[in-house]
Order: C-alpha cells, then structure tokens, then sequence
C-alpha cells in the first residue's frame, strides 16, 4: 500500500491496540450474519457502501434515547450534550487525519457535496484560459462540478491520461501542468480498479506551479491512514458511510487560508454571525460552511466508526486485505474467460473484472442468486469505460470484514456461472 | 420499410407458439436457480435478430444498465403490432423474450389490456428481478404500452 499516506499520529502509537482477530471482527457486523437467497451472505460491495459495527448502530440509537436536541443553541443540558458530542466527533475526525485545528472540519452530506462547495466557491477565483487537472480514473463526482465551474468561469478541463494498468501515465501529469493551472482534482484511490494515485508527489507538484489541489479521498480512508500534515494538500474529502460509519454526512478538509478564502456555500441559519436586510455577516470556520441544523447523529456514529476502525493494528488490518487481493488474484486463472480490468503495482483490494460472454449485469445478477453481492455497472466512471472500451464491469470490493474463503466462494460462484452461462 | 425487413418483425413465434401460459408452465417445473436462469437465459436465444442498424439512440431503452433496443412494426393489413427487442446482457434478453411473448402480435387495445404484473407475480425470479434497478424490464414494459397507446388514440 502506499507508504506516502501511510502516518501514525502520536496519540495512536501510544494507544494499546485490539488484536485483529476476524472472527470477532464479524461478529461486531450484524448485518453480515444473514442468509441471501438460501446462501450466506457474502458482502463484496464495501467500495459503494461498506457496513456498519455495532458500536457506531449504539451510538446512534444511544444519542437519540439519551442526549437529542439541536447543537450550538446552550439553553438546556441536553442542547449541551448534543453539542459535545456533535463538537468531540469533529475532533475525532480532526486526529483521525491529523488535520492542524478542528476549523478545517467541515461537515457536509458527503464527498459529492464536499467537492461542490469547493468548485462553487472558486468561481470568482478563476478565469478564461485557466487549466483545471482531473485524471481518466475519477469518479463523476469529481468530474463534473469541475466541468461546471470550467463552464461558468471559461476556464479549460486537462486529464491525466492512463496506462492499460489503470495507473496515471508517467509524465503525463507533468506535461500538463503550467503557470495556467489553477486547480488540481485528482482521486487518491480509484473507486473502480483500486488505484493508488501518487497524491503527494502531485500536490508537491501543484503546488510549485501554485495550484489549489483538492483531493479525493473517499476509497482511500476504509483502506488506509491519511495525514493532512503529511500530504499538504489544501483540500480532502471523504464520505462516512464508506468507512464503516452512517450515510448522510462526509468530511471537507480544507487549510484554514484556503477555507476562509471561498465564499459561503449555502444560506441560512448557523453560518451567520448577525443578519439584518441590509447587511448579514458570515459565522467563522468551520460554522460558515454548515447553513442549518447539521447531521448531528450522523456525526455522533461517524466519529464511533472511526474509533473502530482505528482501535486494530493498522499494520494488520492491511496485511489482511492484501493477503484477500493477492488469495483473489490467485484464483483468476480458474474461471475460464475471466479478465481483471485495473492491475496498478500500488491498489487497494478492488478487482474490476469481466467474464467472456457475460455482461456485467448477468454476473451480478447470478452471483446475488448464490448470496454474493457485487457492484456492477459504469460505476459513475463513464470515461473511465470508454477508455478499456466497455459497457461497464463487475467489482468486487474488500472490506477488512471479508475472509479467505468468502474469496473462495466468489470465485468457485464465478466458474459456476461461467460454466452454466457463458 | 421493405417486405424483407417485416418479415423479421413477422416471422417468428413470439405471441404465438412462444406465449405466456406455455413459460408459465415450464417454468414452474424448475425448483433450483440454476435451472430458472438457465431456461430464461434460453428463451432469449430465441429472440427474432434485431437489425444492426436499428440499435440507434432512438430504439435505445433507457434506464438500462445494460442497452437495451426497442422497435417496432405496425401491420396495417392485420392491425397487429410486432416488436423487435434486443440487449447486450444474457439474461435482459431473457427478460426481453417474456415481453415479446406477452405483447407481441396484439393488437394495440389486446397489448393493453394484457396484465403483465400478474405474470411477473407468478414468476418468482422475475419478481426478484424487476425490483432490481438498471435491468430495463420495467422501461421495456412501458415503452412497449407507450407505443400501444400511440396508435390506438
């Protein structure tokens, strides 16, 4: 995995960590104990939406028994109690990525809106013949509000091409970047073929030309560690229910500089500081950002989720997943006709694949009748499909939930449907 | 369009000897999945060829994840319509095969008339199937009506 992003904070080397016991890992899934279609689920479809342990389903059921009242308005206790907890999981998420002060949190309702805001609010920072970098590999969510802002602004949308891989072509990035690009919006782990994008040496380079670099990091955090500090970006952002946590809320990271430089994004209560007809003056970081009442509980489960997920040996929960890749690398040559599409040097463990004779759609359907459940489809890459040509692929992506033989399973429900189908 | 060209839409036995009672039947023969896919699978190979160069933007079904074409003929002599479905995916052409075995060679009032829930009802898979975002059955059935609809107001 990439080394780069890879950090431990002070506070977690110091942390007594859980032993990385499988077993009981799945036992703190619920979910995960159910019978699909007669067969036991097998849930290889984290990279769309992983599940959740019981500590973060608790905490959420405990806040609304407990503590639920609107945050930052201080008459009651329970107003009191909603905003400490509200407040501590922007801390938690704040050391999770080692970001400098809780002011670059912002919540939003996912990576789709984190990247709205930003490509909003630079639309009276760019002009006609300025250059906005993406890749071929990005998600539409990281596409397209950079079209729109290349669209009201008159400024040009660059890709970094790639290779049959699925990696950034080498030099290509370099050749594209001059004194015109304003903005750099790459994806740190494809959500397709699992990529790991060489973030930092592309923000080092970004920012040499001075460029504003946002960074897309929702398929990274469920795989591995991220540091603000360390990757010197000015902006990531990442969902909550990719990393084990609820749906409905996501991360902004942004400098504090780069922050207080946009504009707002939405009108409304809480981002204000005083309003009359005449005049409204804006609340400061990071309540500018978060117009109305925000996704309390959301926040609440995500900061449990992140405690979960934080409380294993990182080390182990990483060679776990690459032992799943390498084990479902292994049995690609027993399904006749079957191509993985995306063999990056550097991936987390995501295999995009096609089966001779099938179509992505017949793989998924005749996997879920055996309890397996895939993603298939564009998967919101459409020029990503272009470039291998394809309708679309089927994907199998691990969590650190998912066992040996649940790769096992996959694969010999693989040659079944190939056998019987193709 | 030349007569060669309606014979494609006109020469085969979908509506016909390939009907809704006669799938019904089979198919509630067929206890494990393997089986029930395997027989859909296999009605789709049935389907008539659908013309290469009608897989166009406008016979395109959408809200497909796999693509899936849409045409049709009016015979005037008859008043019955005849559809030509296809798709890329294995079992969508399947699916395709039931909607031509219930609507094809109607007439528009008979095609409307035709109650298709009640057929995927006793279809267990095909239940499970059409709740599934993205496979087209239900955009298929729609069109199918839309154009039964067309012609009769």
């Amino acid at each position: 995995m990439n080394q780069q992003a890879v950090s431990k904070s002070a506070k977690s080397d110091t942390e007594q960590k859980v032993p990385f016991d499988i077993e009981k890992v799945r036992k703190d899934f619920p979910i995960l104990d159910q019978e699909i279609n007669g067969k036991p689920l097998i849930y290889l479809d984290n990279g769309a939406s992983a599940q959740k342990p019981n500590a973060v389903i608790k905490a959420i059921n405990d806040y609304y028994c407990q503590d639920n009242a609107n945050v930052h308005r201080g008459a009651h206790t329970l107003g009191d109690r909603a905003t400490a907890a509200f407040e501590g999981a922007r801390e938690r998420v704040r050391e999770f990525i080692n970001a400098a002060s809780t002011k670059e949190i912002i919540w939003t309702s996912g990576t789709t809106e984190a990247i709205n805001l930003v490509a909003s609010g630079l639309t009276s920072t760019l002009k006609s013949g300025d250059e906005i970098i993406v890749s071929r590999i990005e998600h539409h969510a990281n596409i397209v509000p950079w079209q729109m802002l290349a669209e009201r602004t008159g400024a040009t949308l660059k890709v970094i091409e790639i290779n049959e891989a699925g990696e950034l072509q080498e030099g290509a990035y370099e050749a594209l970047l001059s004194e015109k690009t304003k903005v750099v919006a790459v994806t740190h782990v494809s959500n397709v073929l699992g990529t790991i994008n060489p973030v930092k040496d592309m923000i080092e380079k970004a920012k040499s030309v001075g460029a504003i670099t946002l960074i897309d990091g929702a398929q990274a955090v469920p795989h591995f560690m991220v540091d603000m500090q360390a990757l010197d970006c000015d902006f990531y952002v990442f969902s909550s229910h990719k990393l084990f946590g609820p749906t409905g809320i996501g991360v902004l990271y942004g400098k504090e500089s780069r922050l207080n430089a946009l504009p707002p994004y939405q009108g409304g209560g809480e981002m204000i500081e005083r309003v009359t007809f005449e005049k409204t003056t804006y609340n400061e970081l990071p309540y500018k950002f978060e117009a109305g009442t925000p996704a309390i509980s959301e926040a609440i489960g995500l900061a449990k989720a992140i405690d979960y997920f934080c409380q294993f040996d990182r080390a182990d929960v990483e060679a776990h997943e690459n032992s799943l890749m390498d084990y479902a690398n292994s049995l690609v040559k027993t399904v006749p006709g079957m191509k993985v599409i995306g063999t990056a040097k550097n991936k987390v463990p995501v295999m995009s694949f096609m089966i001779e004779g099938l179509h992505p759609s017949d793989i998924g359907t005749l996997l879920d009748q055996q309890g397996i459940a895939i993603r298939t489809g564009n998967h919101c890459a459409m020029p990503l499909m272009d470039f291998y040509s394809l309708p679309g692929t089927a994907r199998a992506s691990f969590a650190f939930y998912n066992t040996k033989a649940e790769v096992e399973t996959l694969f010999k429900g693989l040659e079944k449907i190939q056998r019987l189908f193709a | 369009m030349s007569n060669n060209e309606h014979s494609q839409f006109t020469e085969n036995d979908f509506g016909g000897s390939i009907n809704t009672d006669e799938i019904l039947e089979t198919f509630e023969f067929l206890d494990d999945w393997e089986d029930r896919y395997a027989f859909i699978i296999d009605l789709g190979k049935k389907l008539p060829t659908f013309p290469e160069e009608a897989k166009n933007e406008i016979n395109l079904v959408h809200g497909c994840q796999s693509q899936v074409w849409l045409t049709h003929y009016l015979d005037q002599s008859t008043g019955k319509l005849h559809l030509l479905i296809d798709s890329d995916a294995l079992i969508v052409r399947g699916l395709a095969a039931i909607v031509m075995a219930s609507f094809n060679a109607k007439i528009p009032s008979e095609v409307l008339a035709v109650n298709i829930e009640a057929i995927f009802e006793k279809m267990d898979l095909i239940r499970h199937v059409s709740a599934t975002r993205g496979n087209g059955l239900r955009s298929m059935v729609k069109k199918v009506q839309l154009i039964a609809q067309g012609i009769g107001s």
